[in-house]
């Protein structure tokens, strides 16, 4: 008997940009064959905002609050980044006080933004309960926060010139008390998903990422760490005083199967919120007393130039390109996001696996879209 | 039942003039209600139980607003969910979407009649009664298939074919674990499985003393059992975070409650089920007694295994990520069924030995 006419169909299908584990307004054409993917087309500019058009029509100052809204997880590493690009245009010395309340701000928010990592990745293969637990620590994190300058999603911690607000003894405290807290529910975070059997077994050899492919795909951050790559923009291109700090940059080893699979990238960010408390700690007993923010005119008006400056934000490398003609505003703004790159490498490793896996592989890149989209 | 009715039949001078089948259709109808509310009220407990279950292992509390700790949240859901308008999509199969949700219903009810609750208070003695228990939980696929197909929506496909693969997988070793008591027994009955076990715990079918197969087998019935019911680790078909709601994507108020009211039902059904032919049933450690008093203990002793079986169903829930497909099949396939065939094979030698 023929069985000639009985052919199947290819099924393409629409994952989002309504749906629950695309971090926002993804949307992914998938491509299937029953449960096995074939190809995968991600689709962006949902949450375009114009943020560089902004950037070029508001004044420097202006465009701090701006920058909460990219990344809106690590909200006060985006507020770093800009604020050194301007002062490094303009020339403005920060006082060594600021600098380490930056520190202690960024290294937060990464861990702040790590966590939010841990939980949607739990979720997204199937636990639920690391999410609440992920969002406990966060919660205090945030409550930090709030003490400290009143905010807790959009900072605008850091302004041109310094910070806006210093730290009690308080606050001080109560960040090493986090910290404590922090080391000791690490563990129990890596009993309940990390080293779970059925975790490991959906994210090992999942999505695998060579490092030559990551970095011809000009992937930074954990995604590029993950597959072996030591390339971290603190102690690489030194901004801030990292240099000075005593902290490891974890890269994924292959422990639970080939490097560079998700759960490595996934263990380079649970490793860098250990890092990022040792950072924390150390700025916190190195900080002089002092200003925390220079003298800045009213209206701050750039020399003409250019400059480029780039930081470690949780997702990679974030970079500002400032070209100024004199005036008050940028005569161009151009911002480098890690998501956007990092979500290019999609096409070429969400294939040849089933559906499930898609959503693995999209989680541990980490995307946040407001920063892909800007 | 069918004593009860004749006891009254025979008794009740009233009953002995109209004609029996009329009585038995009467009976037949108030026995279903009975079940039909039984049910209600135990799936309105466990919903809550699982919300607060779920919320101290997720160090949160749970509902607490509706009533004291909320224990009226359950109902205030229920009264949505039966107020929300009806919807049935423009695009879907109409026949289908609409009898889809009755018919998993059915297949989750329908075993409760052969399911005694202790030793006199069960509605039908059936002889071929774990047969049928399994033959009609097995139904409750076709109605999901049925869901996902006439949906008209991909995502509902995926979901009504991974429970359709997942449940062919599991029926195996299920009905082999089944086999295994039944060759210590030698009857289908569930009286008879559980009354062959006694009132000590070594002496149930999950103690490794009476059996080792038994043992074996009562793990791989209630892992089967796990993934029949759709939880987690086995949540496949309604994998939240890849198929957004799998086959009831497209459902909404009271179709949708029927497929809900199934899920817990299905899930009482598994965890009342391993406790009768695994765990003892109604002998328990409690003094005996007879009567309705013995009833009642016999009760007791069925709720709370199987309230600790659902315990335990509820912490895995939280506590485990989801399996792939492929892993969700190699471990029926490879693992369970194999091992349910040998735990078969041992048992029937040790019967014939023994």
């Amino acid at each position: 008997m023929s069985v000639d006419y009985l052919h199947t169909h290819e099924i393409l299908v629409n994952m989002g940009p309504q749906h629950p584990s695309t971090h926002g307004v993804l949307r992914l054409v998938v491509k299937t064959d029953g449960e096995w993917v074939t190809e995968t087309q991600p689709y962006i500019g949902y949450l375009h905002r114009c943020a560089e058009k902004i950037g070029e029509s508001v004044e420097y100052p202006q465009f701090v609050p701006y920058t909460d809204r990219l990344d809106y997880l690590g909200a006060i590493n985006n507020n770093l980044c800009y604020c050194l690009a301007v002062e490094r245009l303009a020339g403005i010395e920060v006082p060594e006080r600021a600098t380490y309340l930056r520190v202690i701000g960024a290294e937060l928010n990464r861990i702040a933004s790590h966590l939010i990592s841990y939980g949607t990745f739990g979720m997204e293969t199937g636990a639920f309960t690391p999410f609440f637990y992920g969002f406990r620590e966060r919660e205090t994190i945030l409550s930090i926060f709030e003490k400290w300058f009143g905010a807790r999603l959009t900072y605008h911690l850091c302004r041109i010139g310094g910070v806006m607000a210093d730290i009690t003894p308080e606050i001080a405290q109560d960040i090493r008390d986090f910290i404590k807290t922090m080391r000791a529910v690490w563990d129990d975070y890596n009993t309940l998903l990390s080293f779970n059997e059925i975790f490991v077994r959906r994210t090992a050899d999942v999505g695998v990422i060579p490092p030559e492919m990551a970095i011809e795909y000009g992937l930074t951050g954990p995604c590029l760490r993950g597959s072996g790559v030591k390339w971290d923009l603190r102690k690489n291109d030194p901004y801030c005083f990292y240099d000075t700090f005593d902290f490891d940059i974890p890269v994924g080893e292959g422990l639970m199967g080939t490097v560079g699979d998700s759960w490595d990238r996934y263990w380079v960010r649970m490793r860098e919120i250990i890092e990022s408390t040792k950072i924390i700690e150390q700025a916190l007993d190195r900080m002089p007393e002092g200003a925390i923010r220079a003298k800045v005119p009213k209206i701050l008006k750039l020399p003409k130039g250019e400059v480029y400056v780039r930081c470690e934000n949780p997702r990679g490398e974030l970079g500002f390109y400032l070209v100024s003609d004199g005036g008050t505003k940028p005569y161009r703004l151009k911002i480098r996001a890690p998501s956007f790159c990092n979500l290019s490498i999609t096409n070429a490793i969400c294939k040849d696996c089933l559906l499930a896996d898609v959503i693995v592989i999209v989680g541990s890149i980490d995307i946040v879209l407001g920063e892909v989209d800007r | 039942m069918r004593e009860l009715i004749e006891y009254l039949l025979t008794h009740v001078p009233l009953l002995t003039k109209v004609p029996s089948i009329f009585v038995y259709a009467v009976f037949i109808l108030i026995g279903a209600g009975v079940v039909l509310g039984y049910i209600s009220v135990m799936v309105i407990i466990w919903v809550y139980l699982e919300r607060k279950v779920a919320g101290h292992i997720q160090a949160r509390y749970g509902p607490m607003r509706v009533g004291p700790h909320g224990i009226l949240q359950t109902i205030a859901d229920a009264i949505k969910l039966f107020m929300k308008e009806d919807i049935i999509i423009p695009t879907s199969h109409k026949v289908l979407f609409i009898i889809a949700p009755f018919l998993v219903f059915f297949g989750a009810f329908a075993p409760f009649v052969v399911l005694p609750y202790s030793e006199s208070l069960y509605l039908s003695k059936m002889n071929v009664g774990v047969f049928y228990l399994l033959a009609l939980t097995a139904f409750e696929v076709i109605g999901i298939i049925m869901a996902g197909w006439g949906s008209n929506n991909k995502w509902a496909l995926y979901g009504g074919m991974r429970h359709a693969a997942q449940m062919i997988c599991y029926e195996l070793p299920m009905g082999i674990s089944v086999l295994t008591v039944v060759v210590f027994t030698g009857s289908l009955t569930l009286h008879g499985i559980t009354n062959a076990q006694g009132w000590l715990p070594w002496q149930w079918f999950i103690s490794p003393l009476k059996s080792p197969f038994t043992f074996i087998a009562g793990f791989v019935f209630y892992i089967a059992g796990l993934a029949a019911t759709k939880r987690v680790p086995f949540d496949l078909p309604e994998a939240e975070s890849e198929l957004v709601a799998g086959y009831h994507a497209e459902y909404s108020g009271m179709r949708f409650a029927f497929f809900f009211l199934a899920e817990y039902t299905a899930m009482y059904l598994v965890c009342a089920v391993t406790s009768l032919l695994f765990l003892g049933g109604w002998n328990g450690p409690l003094p005996r007694a007879q009567g309705w008093l013995g009833n009642l203990l016999g009760l007791i002793n069925v709720l709370s295994k199987t309230y600790f079986l659902l315990f335990v169903m509820l912490w895995l829930r939280w506590t485990l990520p989801r399996l792939r497909i492929d892993q969700l099949l190699s471990t029926s396939l490879k693992y369970l069924l194999p091992i349910s065939l040998g735990a078969l094979l041992g048992a029937a030698i040790q019967s014939a030995i023994f």
